[in-house]
């Protein structure tokens, strides 16, 4: 491997495989550029509203609010990747919000069933968009901007233009509720400090154990010292974010949700045929359907999926609201599609990550939560979430061409 | 080949400068030094080339002809390369094209610049509209367009749309509009790289009928033949240096010559020796049919019947459109095409080959001819390139095991010598012959009973060629039964121990390799169609 008889720019080190800190930041200055952005955002915002940002309460806020907007990045990541675009999961989520109000509130229908109801339809609504967009070959811009119209139409003959609500405290748990403290103390929260504590060990477990196998087989990039400094980073951010957390009431349980959801999707993306498969047909579809991969179903797959988690994310909200609106989710598929833009995904497909996808949901949240506490009207707001979807995407475009 | 020659205002001055054509020198690039970061691509290169003359620049993937070619189209500007163009007689300093097209240095590059759903009118007169005050008179254009036509001898109508087009006429359409810009020096890129025998010779033709005009040529190509054939001066590169520029003479030893220039040794041989090994039937093909894929009313494939068997490299040769690939993608998988039918048997056995995953999973494999749009995808690395047809091989249930993987990429770019950086490295930075070869790896990987190669050496240079000629004998011992298909017939005779001449979607001939010779195929074709 010594011999390099073909240097690739990006790869000029000779000797050892393992690149010096600065080169290897350099190299994978997209990954861990938008990291450092949000760090840098937080920061600012920390200063700038005299700390109100890292409070408890507003942490916690912060997280709910965003909670939808990650949950619907993670099905939109993937539906980018493949080389298409949903615009309709901001009218599908409200759609299921309202259908979910009119089954329980109207209906009186049992909770419980009406979540697995609503999942069920959110898939099938994926799925006939799907059905047009894999086996048809209708531009998936086409049929999801029907899709838009249609069930943004749909929301408002189901809720007949007004607002149903309340839910019953069950289903309302879903978003505005807690983990419970099971050492009783309240606060504060030891559960979540304990939780924190676990999954820090576990991830510095399975990153040690990643690093040794990809030694073993001469798979090695990072630096050591990048591997240490990392790791330390993110086991501090994890601790304090709980610590902070356990200051208020604890974990939300969508935060556990949105976890579990993150490490599924993030394992499926990264380490599974499906995965792999998604991002070939992205990369180059004729190539990934002549190389026996089943292009279409994937495609399908993926928009029933999308379908799935609009769905999961329109309950969430509905819940947080406590009350169905026939403007909820207006205008939320741009976010959701900016936060997948900005984490990194390529506009051509193939190229994205889950991980991205969410610290661009969260960049976008603290500028949203930042410019509200310094009440920074609505209108620049956009201007400057504008602003920044373009810089990220440039930023890409420009990485690219000086590695190419 | 007869070409009408109307008298018409394009090649107003040409005819003066005849008498003396070979002595006067039109083009000399002097001491061309281009350094990229870290790569010094060209280094003190000499170019010369005389008025009327057809100068052919050769030399392996990678010597710097296109980038030479880049440097004196003002690709790359002036400033950024030292030395000097002399250009009748001036030095010049292209700061763009449009300056070298000014003074009707017009390049013709590999990949065509056409755009598919516009006319082939509108396409010679793109950016070169005629038109006043931007409004286009058509009638002008298309009466031009059409004398324009005749010089190149393309009978079509100027309203056609190029995407209707066979890549043999597109390429003329690109030469036409080049001579309607008052062409001086012409710059033709692998001109007949997706051509078949029967359109190059037509466009070799067209190149000598310019030459008679004045018109200067560089002709870059990978067939040596053809250069030998038209050619009046040879340059060859070699790592970014001259290495030679040689009088053509036309004999047998001046392609011997050539090849011993560019490679930096005498290659005694251009295929590897083998000892076939022939054994049972392996894939039998029967009454195979196959329409149009959007056309449906187009027979394309029509009774097809061939096989295959153990360790035996089966040719397949034809004119470009005798539907050898869309016979190869139909029985893989019906990657290709509607209303398939016919059986295909593998050892006695009808297999099913519905679907690709079928195909594969039957110990079918298909190498495509266009690697970039259909064989890799380029933005993934080698590591993900190999495993994509036999994921399962690597993974536990859905699961990948990435050292697995990783094992597996090792494994197959030691055993056919892939040149990389590492694993990781991105197919889209590799040379031709290099991603062929990951192609390859990733066919080898699925572990197939059948390869069909379609011209598994398009694009590639003279020792990858070599190599790839190697794997594929290997593959043959090992006992696999291989379909080439090839419009080079100095390969399917050097390689294949059986050949099928196809024409206009049937086999029309068969014949083992020994007994098979260029003339006797092309007499197949020819006397097919009468």
């Amino acid at each position: 491997m010594s011999q390099v008889e073909n240097p690739s720019p990006a790869h000029s080190d000779e000797g050892p495989q393992v690149a010096s800190v600065a080169s290897y930041l350099k190299s994978n200055v997209r990954e861990y550029g938008l990291l450092i952005a949000l760090i840098v955002v937080m920061v600012f915002f920390q200063v700038v509203t005299d700390g109100i940002l890292m409070k408890p309460l507003n942490l916690t806020n912060l997280i709910l609010q965003n909670s939808y907007i990650v949950i619907m990045a993670i099905g939109m990541l993937l539906v980018i990747v493949a080389g298409h675009i949903d615009l309709s999961v901001g009218s599908v989520m409200g759609f299921v919000g309202a259908l979910a109000a009119v089954m329980i509130v109207n209906y009186e229908m049992n909770y419980v069933v009406t979540i697995i109801i609503c999942l069920i339809v959110g898939v099938a609504i994926g799925a006939l968009q799907g059905f047009w967009v894999a086996y048809y070959k209708i531009p998936a811009f086409i049929v999801t901007l029907a899709g838009m119209l249609s069930f943004r139409g749909l929301t408002l003959a189901l809720l007949n233009g007004q607002s149903i609500g309340p839910f019953p405290t069950g289903f309302q748990k879903l978003s505005s509720g807690f983990i419970p403290d099971l050492f009783g103390v309240g606060r504060p929260h030891m559960l979540t400090i304990v939780l924190g504590v676990v999954l820090s060990i576990f991830l510095l477990y399975a990153s040690w154990k990643d690093r040794t196998e990809r030694d073993k087989f001469g798979n090695l990039e990072e630096p050591f010292s990048f591997f240490v400094l990392k790791n330390l980073l993110i086991v501090f951010a994890i601790n304090y974010l709980s610590y902070i957390m356990a200051g208020y009431r604890g974990y939300p349980n969508v935060l556990i949700v949105m976890a579990v959801l993150v490490a599924a999707y993030g394992f499926l993306t990264s380490s599974t045929t499906v995965g792999r498969r998604i991002y070939a047909l992205g990369g180059n579809v004729k190539a990934a359907k002549l190389s026996g991969v089943n292009t279409e179903r994937l495609t399908f797959l993926t928009f029933a999926n999308m379908g799935l988690l609009a769905a999961f994310a329109g309950l969430v909200f509905a819940a947080r609201l406590n009350t169905a609106t026939p403007k909820a989710g207006y205008g939320y598929e741009l976010d959701v599609i900016a936060a997948v833009f900005i984490g990194g995904a390529s506009t051509t497909g193939g190229v994205g990550t889950v991980t991205g996808a969410i610290i661009g949901a969260f960049l976008m949240g603290v500028m949203n939560n930042g410019m509200s506490i310094l009440s920074i009207g609505i209108d620049w707001q956009q201007v400057i979430k504008g602003v920044v979807l373009l810089a990220a995407v440039i930023f890409d475009v420009y990485n690219k061409k000086k590695a190419g | 080949m007869e070409h009408s020659t109307p008298s018409i205002p394009f090649f107003k001055n040409n005819n003066d400068c005849l008498l003396e054509a070979d002595m006067n020198t039109i083009l000399e690039m002097r001491g061309i030094t281009k350094t990229f970061p870290g790569v010094k691509a060209l280094s003190d290169v000499n170019l010369t080339v005389g008025e009327g003359e057809i100068h052919a620049l050769v030399g392996e993937n990678g010597a710097g002809k296109s980038t030479l070619m880049k440097v004196l189209s003002g690709v790359y500007p002036h400033g950024t390369y030292e030395g000097d163009i002399v250009y009748k007689g001036e030095v010049q300093s292209f700061a763009g094209i449009p300056d070298s097209e000014e003074k009707g240095i017009i390049i013709i590059h590999q990949e065509l610049a056409l755009v598919p759903l516009l006319s082939i009118a509108e396409n010679i007169f793109l950016g070169n509209e005629r038109a006043k005050k931007g409004v286009i008179n058509w009638r002008v254009a298309h009466s031009e367009a059409e004398m324009l036509l005749k010089i190149v001898g393309l009978n079509k109508p100027t309203g056609t749309l190029v995407t209707n087009l066979g890549t043999g006429q597109q390429q003329l359409v690109e030469i036409a509009k080049a001579l309607s810009k008052e062409v001086k020096l012409l710059i033709l890129d692998e001109p007949t790289s997706s051509l078949n025998e029967k359109d190059s010779e037509a466009l070799l033709e067209l190149l000598l009928e310019f030459k008679s005009k004045g018109i200067s040529s560089i002709l870059i190509s990978h067939k040596l033949n053809e250069v030998v054939k038209v050619a009046d001066k040879i340059t060859v590169l070699r790592d970014g240096q001259t290495v030679s520029t040689l009088d053509c003479d036309k004999t047998e030893e001046m392609e011997n010559r050539i090849i011993k220039d560019m490679v930096g040794r005498e290659l005694t041989n251009r295929f590897p020796q083998r000892t076939p090994n022939i054994g049972d039937m392996l894939l039998e093909v029967k009454g195979w049919n196959v329409y149009h894929q959007i056309h449906a009313d187009r027979h394309l494939i029509r009774n097809v019947n061939f096989n295959v068997r153990a360790g035996e490299i089966v040719g397949i040769s034809g004119l470009m459109g005798a539907g050898r690939t869309e016979l190869a993608m139909s029985i893989f998988g019906r990657a290709y095409g509607q209303k398939i039918s016919g059986e295909v048997q593998l050892r006695g056995q009808p297999i099913d080959v519905s679907t690709i995953n079928k195909a594969v999973a039957n110990g079918l494999a298909y190498v495509t001819e266009d690697r970039k749009e259909y064989g890799l995808v380029l933005e993934n690395s080698i590591k993900v390139n190999t495993t994509l047809s036999n994921l399962e091989g690597v993974s536990k249930g859905i699961v990948i095991d990435d050292n697995a993987e990783t094992r597996v990429g090792l494994e197959y770019k030691q055993k056919l010598n892939t040149k990389c950086s590492g694993l990781m490295q991105q197919v889209v930075n590799l040379s031709g012959g290099n991603q062929q070869k990951v192609v390859l790896s990733k066919w080898l990987f699925a572990n197939p009973d059948v390869l069909i190669l379609d011209e598994p050496t398009r694009g590639i240079d003279v020792n990858a060629k070599y190599e790839i000629y190697t794997i594929i004998n290997q593959l043959a011992q090992e006992g696999k039964g291989i379909i080439f298909i090839s419009s080079e017939l100095p390969e399917l005779l050097g390689m294949t121990d059986r050949i099928y001449v196809m024409n206009e979607g049937r086999i029309v001939g068969e014949m083992p390799t020994q007994e098979a010779s260029q003339e006797k195929i092309m007499r197949m074709i020819i006397k097919d169609k009468g």
